[in-house]
């Protein structure tokens, strides 16, 4: 028997360019864009922890660059990144006990990390702000 | 492909089995949930601390960093973050880059983290240790 296997057009992947943006899949890959920006975030820390090490000059030259506007202004995108990662990761490890995939589940715990990711990061600068910064 | 397993006889199951992801994909995915558990409190420790020692100068962060809670949470934290960064990294990788650069991009992401986990580790120690 001859092989009759013809080929269908098969369904494409949703080209991201036309693609509406949902909930889900901005945060899908907002996780992974704040991974990505936080590992460069973690070598940063390595720099500040030797330059500690080094003593408080090389400390204090850290300090200067983290503390100058451009600085701040990367470690509050990092406070948001952070916690945005955390919350969404969180999330992620709700969804691996096979909980909350209903949709209207998933919508909730979208907005959920949204909101609270806005909140801590804001609430982190304003304590921070209090304690003198 | 299709007509090969007719002739092999062989259930898709017995071919899958010891091969790809379905032989070792567990254990990347399992070891990124479990630094990511231990990240949690660890990161929330850390931001807690950076918080609370806003405008601190340098001897008052080295008293802070030399307490043996501070030293271990910071070291836990350093292994902790650079292994689920060596993970993270590797599944973005493998997901964006498909040519021959895949393998040494990989390589370069986790030896990367593993430098850097070290250097952070070092430096905590000296820290921490240093009279």
């Amino acid at each position: 028997m001859p092989s009759t296997t013809t080929t269908r057009p098969r369904p494409l992947s949703p080209n991201i360019q036309i693609y509406r943006p949902q909930l889900t899949s901005v945060l899908s890959i907002l996780n992974r864009i704040s991974g990505v920006f936080l590992s460069v975030c973690a070598v940063v820390l390595v720099v500040w922890l030797v330059a500690a090490a080094s003593g408080p000059q090389a400390y204090a030259a850290v300090q200067a660059a983290i503390g100058s506007s451009i600085g701040r202004i990367v470690l509050f995108g990092a406070t948001f990144a952070f916690f945005l990662h955390l919350c969404g990761g969180i999330r992620h490890l709700i969804w691996d006990t096979v909980h909350g995939f209903e949709l209207r589940s998933i919508y909730i715990s979208g907005w959920v990390v949204v909101v609270a990711s806005m909140v801590l990061t804001v609430a982190a600068w304003v304590i921070s702000a209090s304690m003198g910064g | 492909m299709a007509s090969q397993d007719r002739q092999n006889m062989r259930s898709p199951l017995a071919r899958a089995i010891g091969l790809g992801s379905a032989k070792e994909g567990v254990g990347p995915w399992w070891a990124e949930r479990v630094s990511a558990v231990a990240l949690v409190p660890l990161t929330l420790w850390f931001a807690a601390s950076i918080i609370a020692h806003t405008g601190s100068d340098y001897a008052t962060f080295i008293v802070w960093l030399r307490t043996p809670l501070g030293a271990i949470l910071m070291i836990l934290l350093l292994i902790a973050l650079f292994y689920h960064t060596a993970l993270g990294l590797q599944v973005v990788i493998e997901d964006y880059v498909h040519s021959g650069t895949k393998f040494a991009a990989v390589i370069a992401a986790r030896l990367g983290c593993y430098a850097l986990a070290a250097a952070g580790v070092v430096a905590t120690l000296r820290i921490a240790l240093s009279g």
